[in-house]
């Protein structure tokens, strides 16, 4: 197939960005939507032109470094990743809108490059459970009924891409915060540092200019995991129960 | 030194000493343990540590030395370390916990690693591997990884190939990724309380050496080109595996052998480099513009029937049409003890085999034969639930393995739960990598390696669910362990910024980058990436020939000097360039295939991994050859004179001896 891109191109965080249209051929519906940029690059480079730069690594949708607005859609039409998108999802003679994740607190780095250094921050302010290296009690120790061993393994698949910030129109990380929360809230290993935990993660939040929340679910309808809304309830309630608890 | 060997390497002096202890083998570890040195509370902050690499063996590394309380410096070129490619790993870890209660112990997981390595690991190495495993469950639980679990709320087990017991632990089909975010959560502790500093975006492209030891590291900022010299006491390296010598793998984009490769020129052994694991459960090639290859997870092999027809006229019909008798499940009838959980390196060769007789399924791809002639072939075979739907019924099966289903689906366009799976083996995992003591210390004083990066616990074959059980062990329990004694020695002499190792390691870097950016050629990096890739999986891929080996040889050398004089990268040095990035990275790919084919025509017999066509029993299986070859490989840098245009390097060989185990002719039959 014959596909026409409009591509944000940035030469760096300081320069004014713009789109370019560019025309790719020769496109199989079996390739992946990253594999027909690699062959636009490798197009682009043939013509003297800089390649266009974009984030991936495992390209299997786990690791989460891929993400791009494709036609207005945090990674494109279907509920999966960027890199797990294929070709037959678009078709013969599509125009294409590439843009990077738009978000006060993503900086554009180059392209469709972003700095999302601000979930490790996130992380770092309280994303965690406090146990050094051998401290641990044998791991049948603690039984975790399955119920909620389930419902912690299903926000614990959050893999970080940002596209629910990229889809929100607040730009607001209100669901990556929450299965984060939920997570590691539902084990009881999670519960000495409830409390502080939630506390010290949205603090953080607002710190890197990520905005509010105002129940819209543009951000579960765009996970590629399909981290489920409620997280963001659990969220609320938790962040209720402590500020409670300092009281 | 020895005359030149095959016009290609010389001999050198053998290893004398791997630091392996001696007395009982339930031991050694606690012993060794309480014999390395201690550094007290008030001067490990005086002390720093460079860790380069944030996957499972890197992360959990920064973690639990900055825990401890050392100074420590993490780099990676990922945005983050959460994204490092442990994360892909799908289908569990192994940990001698016997929960099941069917009779597994410490020695029983020491006794299946080294047999499914073929004979080829060192023992004292694979029984603590063995003898911590069952600390890395608890450490992970405690840090609240969403392990499987039972209705009562205890912990579950799978099987995996190789081995006849349950020993594995998981988290659906995501194992890695939660291993990785609770290794991550534990890093970013340490980062948020000053212990460790996080440089992400950062690649490693030298290795400083003073005085013979490891002082520091020259890494570039990918996002403003900056040169940076970092300098510590000393430096760990947990860098991950090169499987993308051969372009197309299921390694992530971006895993390299560059850190470890630099290292390697700076005197540091490279050990069994031609060791790689051909994983047999992936989604075949669909075309020449694919970037990578997935891996569907061996676990599937527990419920899963491989296939091909029986009559090569059938291959193109719809294998739902296909009678039952006409159906050759030949993992069963070949290895019927085993049947589809045979070890990795056997279901993948017998897939070949299988394509190789006429007997493949999916389209036919055009490929160039070892004659040299090109051929039509198809390269699937087909793996079917329909009988495990069948018995399970189809809610448990997705259950069980809806995540893999849904990958399949998204990446072929076939819904697996009606049409059978088509999959074939791809570069997966290296089990060669740098050469350490029982110290994780490389020929590099104060240089350790941990996780892929180094060669040591899986012998010529890695077993399912233990690379993560290797990362974790490494980075947790034994490094920390082991590079104390070492540290406690230190802090050594300050390192100036300016001193001449350090300019030396400056400018080497900015040469290649200068040249890279000038050399204004005709070739993209990734077009020669792809030549390489396809030179090495035919002539060191899943079988070796001493006259394919040899052509490769040549092949390659040609091709290097091709980069090196005609390559193509845009842009500048000052900002983001990432054919600039991948043209590092292919520089030292060209050189680590050049020393592959080296170590795989030197090693004339049949193990694990690498299979020498030369060297099979009757019956077609992999045929070691112990008397001559039950060494490690180490291999030291050289060059053919001054120039690096052709690699000429020493042989170092460890002797492996088996003390405990008796080496025997791999059956699982």
């Amino acid at each position: 197939m014959r596909l026409t891109l409009k591509i944000w191109r940035q030469d760096g965080p300081d320069a004014t960005g713009g789109f370019e249209t560019y025309t790719v051929d020769d496109i199989s519906e079996d390739m992946s939507f990253l594999e027909m940029l690699d062959e636009l690059n490798e197009n682009l480079q043939a013509r003297g032109i800089e390649p266009v730069a974009f984030d991936s690594d495992c390209r299997e949708g786990i690791c989460g470094t891929c993400g791009l607005m494709i036609s207005g859609l945090a990674h494109g039409p279907e509920v999966t990743t960027t890199c797990q998108l294929h070709m037959r999802s678009f078709s013969d003679g599509e125009e294409i809108t590439i843009e990077p994740w738009r978000a006060h607190a993503f900086p554009v780095i180059r392209d469709l490059v972003v700095d999302r250094s601000a979930f490790d921050r996130i992380i770092q302010a309280g994303g965690f459970i406090s146990v050094d290296t051998g401290a641990a009690p044998d791991a049948a120790a603690t039984p975790v009924p399955k119920v909620q061993a389930d419902r912690s393994f299903d926000t614990a698949t959050c893999i970080g891409c940002g596209a629910c910030v990229a889809a929100c129109p607040n730009a607001s990380a209100m669901l990556f915060l929450g299965a984060k929360v939920t997570h590691l809230g539902e084990l009881p290993q999670g519960q000495a540092e409830r409390n502080s935990r939630v506390v010290d993660m949205v603090a953080q939040h607002d710190h890197e200019g990520f905005g509010g929340c105002t129940n819209i679910g543009e951000c579960a309808a765009s996970c590629p995991k399909e981290i489920p809304l409620d997280v963001i309830s659990q969220l609320n309630k938790d962040l209720r129960v402590a500020a409670r608890a300092r009281r | 030194m020895t005359e030149l060997i095959d016009g290609l390497y010389r001999e050198g002096e053998p290893i004398a000493d791997s630091k392996a202890p001696d007395g009982p083998i339930e031991t050694r570890w606690e012993r060794h343990q309480f014999e390395n040195a201690l550094v007290n509370p008030a001067n490990r902050r005086k002390l720093s540590v460079i860790i380069v690499g944030t996957g499972l063996a890197g992360a959990s590394a920064g973690a639990t030395l900055g825990e401890a309380g050392y100074h420590v410096k993490t780099f990676c070129y990922q945005d983050s370390p959460r994204r490092a490619h442990s994360i892909a790993a799908q289908g569990g870890i192994n940990a001698a916990k016997n929960y099941k209660g069917d009779g597994d112990s410490v020695y029983r997981l020491f006794y299946d690693t080294v047999k499914g390595g073929d004979y080829r690991s060192r023992e004292s190495n694979v029984y603590r591997l063995a003898e911590v495993s069952p600390n890395i469950i608890d450490q992970c639980v405690a840090q609240g990884v969403p392990f499987a679990r039972e209705y009562g709320g205890l912990l579950d087990n799978r099987s995996f190939g190789g081995v006849q017991v349950q020993r594995t632990f998981y988290a659906r089909g995501q194992t890695g990724q939660q291993l990785l975010i609770g290794a991550y959560q534990a890093l970013e502790r340490q980062i948020a309380k000053g212990t460790v500093e996080m440089f992400s975006r950062h690649e490693m492209l030298e290795l400083v050496v003073i005085d013979g030891k490891a002082r520091g590291i020259i890494a570039r900022d990918m996002v403003t080109g900056e040169i940076e010299t970092h300098l510590a006491d000393a430096v760990v390296l947990a860098s991950g595996g090169y499987g993308n010598v051969f372009f197309l793998s299921t390694n992530a984009m971006g895993c390299n052998v560059t850190a470890a490769w630099r290292a390697h020129r700076k005197g540091a052994y490279m050990a069994n480099p031609c060791y790689t694991q051909i994983h047999p459960t992936c989604i075949p090639q669909h075309g020449d513009k694919q970037s990578k290859l997935t891996l569907m997870s061996e676990s599937l092999r527990n419920d899963g029937r491989i296939w091909v027809p029986k009559n090569a006229e059938d291959c193109d019909k719809d294998p739902r049409d296909i009678p039952e008798e006409d159906r050759d499940y030949y993992l069963e009838r070949i290895y019927p003890s085993f049947g589809n959980l045979v070890p990795r390196d056997i279901a993948s060769r017998q897939a070949k085999n299988m394509c190789d007789e006429g007997r493949g399924v999916g389209p036919a791809i055009v490929e160039v034969g070892p004659d040299g002639e090109e051929r039509e072939v198809r390269r699937g075979v087909y793996l079917d639930f329909a009988s495990a739907i069948e018995r399970m019924g189809r809610e448990s099966v997705e259950s069980k393995y809806g995540n893999l289903f849904d990958m399949y689906e998204r990446i072929t366009g076939e819904n697996p739960y009606e049409v059978p799976m088509r999959i074939y083996p791809a570069v997966h995992y290296v089990m060669g990598g740098l050469w350490v003591d029982y110290d994780l210390e490389s020929s590099i004083p104060g240089l350790y390696v941990t996780g892929e990066a180094n060669f040591s616990d899986h012998g010529a074959n890695r077993l399912g669910a233990s690379a993560l059980m290797q990362g974790l062990a490494d980075g947790y329990f034994v490094l920390p362990n082991t590079i104390r004694d070492y540290l406690a020695k230190g802090p050594f002499e300050p390192v100036a910024e300016d001193a001449p190792e350090v300019e030396e390691a400056r400018r080497s870097v900015t040469d290649r980058i200068e040249h890279f950016l000038t050399c204004d050629g005709e070739r993209t990096v990734d077009s020669i990436h792809k030549e390489l890739g396809s030179i090495m999986w035919e002539y060191c891929g899943m079988e070796r020939t001493a006259e394919g080996l040899q052509k490769a040889i040549g092949l390659i050398r040609e091709l290097k000097t091709e980069f090196w004089t005609n390559v193509k990268v845009l842009g500048s040095n000052d900002q983001l360039n990432q054919s600039l990035e991948k043209a590092g990275r292919v520089a030292d790919f060209l050189e680590l295939g050049e020393l592959m084919c080296i170590d795989a025509l030197h090693r004339e017999e049949s193990c694990g991994g690498h299979f020498r066509a030369e060297s099979q029993t009757e019956e077609g299986e992999a045929l070691r050859n112990d008397e001559d070859f039950s060494y490690v490989a180490a291999w030291e840098y050289a060059t053919k004179g001054e120039d690096a245009a052709e690699l000429e390097p020493v042989l170092h060989k460890e002797d492996l001896v088996y003390e405990f185990i008796e080496m025997k002719q791999r059956s699982y039959k």
